[in-house]
């Protein structure tokens, strides 16, 4: 199912900024919890970010290390300790909740279970800082409930009741419903947990498609890292001692931002991946020969029955070449001058195994 | 296959209607209508149609004694059980909203205990005497045990929340019945130093009455429940939105705690007035807002108010009717009515929809 979003002649009001102006900065904030007259209990402390428009920002961090506590505080929704937030230039505290509510919406991790309550109706409910006291829904609101559903692909889901959702189309109309509020910015906490991987990436690409064709402001914490590389125009690293790294995803990479930001035993961040990958003492050496997708899965297949892996001929014990004909593939293994051919990495795993005991 | 015909659905789709269904609404009013008749014709004596409505026109009747026992007994009481069930049932529906919880309900958090306690507390002191616990009080002595009803609701839960900010909804149901338990033993240590008449008054309040409440009386139960159901339209849209959980209600702009405190005060009229007048009445606070949600397949409390108002008065008014056995002197106590039949009702409208899920999913 493609959706394309089309918000031409769609009643939409446009309170766009121009062009990359900051939606939301903090200034020096500190955020934490405040617990009666003892010690505040600071998550995390001399935060200054810039959110721009247009900008889909991933927030990444160990559990434990404040996203959610950032967000929330970002929504107005917990007080802050130190510092300032500002939102369109103006001071968060100074702004009351239903200003707040037109200018920044939040999906939050916890589930809706409002019963016999459709999809439409829940998107609806988008439109509450706008109507008046009855809370009648104007043609203009409507208008904007059918565009914020069509514009996550959700307008088919329309007339379901909500708990008969999936939790892959539950996320999609949550996401309407915060679009409904016609936000500049959208803070959603987790939005990608609990989804299979299909919908981790719709949901992602629907935010993205939101950022660059809405020019809204989008920030979502995630523990998908892949997926935030891939896809975020930049992303906040959060250690968890609250301190925040940002910048593009490939500089905060290159620049080993990641490996400090998750330290654990036992894992390291491959900078050639992109990924995380289990740290183990390798159990011999093979030179990979090959290319394309069959050298890519041969390698993670040998990578995983703990070998270290070097592609080209390097002068190792064991080489494997990939030969693929006929669209199958073969491995060829070369050890002690002796060659044999696999059908399956399976064999090929099984055979290299079988000579490491031998070896032991 | 599916991709060879296309088809521009963004101009035919049709969306799904908000707001109101007249037919559905208008079809429980003529119920209402008439069961309201039915339920004025109906007693001990049977009145015929045609000359309740030419009493009701202030023309004369057939028999001089029908219209006294029209406008004495079976008028005051009809509109009681109208008011009563209007009352139960939109206090109900906006504590399940409140606590997010789908067997919240005037009864079962404590909150007619607390009602009860109030009664019972004024009773005593002011030292009343006679058959049923509110006769004999004037005008000025209904107005003490409204407020002391409402006093003794309105605690139990301004409790009952201030506690389900620190515990899950099921200790807090627990906790409700808890209270109800606590306010139950200090009614009875009450009663226990009581005259057997007072108990015996006690007790018959306890079955729940519609019969009880004169003009008099009336005079001050239309106002308090009109007030409680105005509190509770005026914020159905903030219900509304309470409906996605405080966090997601306060990243709309609602005054959280504003709008708590009204439903708090909203509930404990409704709920205190009712239980001042008629007694602790059962399950139609509870078992009324869900059968309102099945019949319209809604969550919008802007439809579900006056859905609730129109269908607590039916529930009400025919629990009433067949207490009344028709025909016959016997009268049976009003609770023992709701629970026998209503009860086996609702369990059947539960099951035949599988769950109450499909209507209320509750943390």
């Amino acid at each position: 199912m493609m959706t394309t979003v089309d918000a031409s002649g769609l009643p939409f009001t446009d309170n766009r900024l121009p062009a990359s102006a900051p939606i939301l900065q903090t200034h020096d904030l500190t955020i934490g919890y405040r617990h009666g007259r003892k010690q505040p209990r600071i998550v995390a402390e001399a935060l200054n970010v810039t959110l721009h428009q247009g900008e889909l920002v991933c927030l990444l961090g160990p559990n434990g290390a404040g996203k959610s506590t950032l967000l929330r505080t970002m929504a107005g929704l917990q007080p802050l300790l130190h510092g300032r937030i500002t939102l369109h230039g103006d001071d968060l505290t100074h702004l009351t909740p239903a200003q707040i509510a037109r200018r920044l919406s939040i999906v939050l991790t916890e589930r809706i279970d409002a019963g016999a309550m459709t999809a439409y109706g829940l998107v609806a409910l988008g439109r509450h800082p706008y109507t008046n006291w009855t809370g009648q829904l104007s043609e203009q609101d409507e208008g904007v409930v059918r565009w914020a559903l069509t514009a996550v692909g959700a307008a088919d889901l329309a007339g379901r009741q909500i708990n008969t959702l999936s939790d892959g189309e539950r996320q999609k109309v949550m996401i309407a419903r915060a679009l409904a509020q016609e936000p500049t910015l959208i803070l959603l906490d987790e939005p990608t947990a609990y989804l299979d991987l299909p919908r981790r990436v719709e949901i992602m690409r629907i935010l993205r498609q939101l950022a660059r064709q809405e020019g809204r402001a989008i920030l979502l914490s995630t523990h998908d890292l892949d997926l935030a590389l891939r896809t975020a125009d930049q992303l906040w690293l959060m250690a968890a001692d609250g301190s925040l790294q940002t910048g593009a995803p490939e500089d905060l990479v290159l620049s080993g931002a990641f490996g400090r930001t998750f330290p654990s035993d036992g894992v390291a961040f491959d900078l050639q991946t992109g990924s995380f990958r289990l740290l183990e003492q390798p159990i011999g050496r093979i030179d990979l020969a090959g290319n394309g997708a069959g050298a890519f899965w041969t390698m993670r297949a040998l990578e995983r029955a703990g070998f270290a892996v070097q592609p080209g001929a390097n002068g190792a014990p064991v080489q494997v070449e990939v030969l693929n004909g006929d669209g199958r593939y073969r491995w060829q293994l070369t050890r002690e001058g002796q060659n044999q051919t696999c059908l399956s990495l399976q064999e090929l795993l099984r055979i290299l195994g079988k000579k490491e005991k031998a070896g032991k | 296959m599916s991709d060879i015909i296309v088809t521009p659905q963004t101009q035919t789709r049709t969306w799904p209607q908000l707001g109101l269904r007249w037919t559905a609404v208008s079809t429980l009013l003529l119920i209402l209508i008439a069961l309201f008749l039915l339920s004025l014709t109906l007693g001990s004596v049977r009145i015929p149609l045609r000359q309740i409505l030419v009493i009701l026109l202030g023309g004369e009747a057939d028999k001089a004694t029908w219209a006294t026992i029209v406008y004495a007994f079976r008028l005051p009481k009809a509109i009681t059980a109208v008011l009563a069930g209007a009352a139960l049932s939109v206090s109900g529906l906006q504590m399940q909203t409140m606590f997010r919880n789908p067997l919240a309900g005037p009864f079962i958090l404590g909150i007619n205990s607390g009602a009860s306690l109030g009664v019972a507390l004024v009773v005593l002191t002011v030292g009343v005497t006679g058959t049923t616990l509110l006769a004999g009080l004037g005008l000025l002595g209904g107005f003490g045990v409204i407020i002391a009803a409402t006093l003794g609701a309105g605690l139990v839960l301004l409790l009952v929340l201030l506690l389900s900010r620190y515990v899950d909804t099921m200790t807090l149901l627990i906790l409700g019945l808890m209270f109800g338990y606590i306010t139950g033993a200090l009614v009875s240590l009450l009663l226990y130093f009581s005259s057997p008449e007072r108990i015996q008054a006690y007790i018959s309040w306890t079955f729940g009455s519609f019969g009880g409440v004169t003009w008099g009386q009336l005079q001050v139960m239309i106002p308090a429940v009109a007030a409680g159901l105005a509190l509770a339209w005026l914020f159905a849209k903030s219900l509304n939105a309470l409906l996605l959980g405080e966090t997601y209600a306060r990243s709309l702009g609602l005054n959280v705690q504003r709008t708590q405190a009204v439903i708090i005060l909203s509930t404990a009229v409704l709920a205190g007035t009712v239980t001042a007048f008629c007694g602790p009445i059962i399950f139609i606070g509870v078992a009324v807002p869900h059968l309102c949600r099945m019949a319209f397949r809604t969550a919008d409390h802007r439809i579900l108010i006056p859905v609730a108002v129109l269908m607590g008065a039916v529930v009400a008014l025919l629990a009433d009717l067949i207490a009344q056995v028709p025909g016959s002197q016997i009268v049976l106590p009003l609770n023992a009515v709701m629970a026998l039949l209503g009860v086996p009702v609702v369990i059947w409208v539960i099951l035949r929809r599988r769950s109450l899920r499909s209507s209320f999913a509750g943390g």
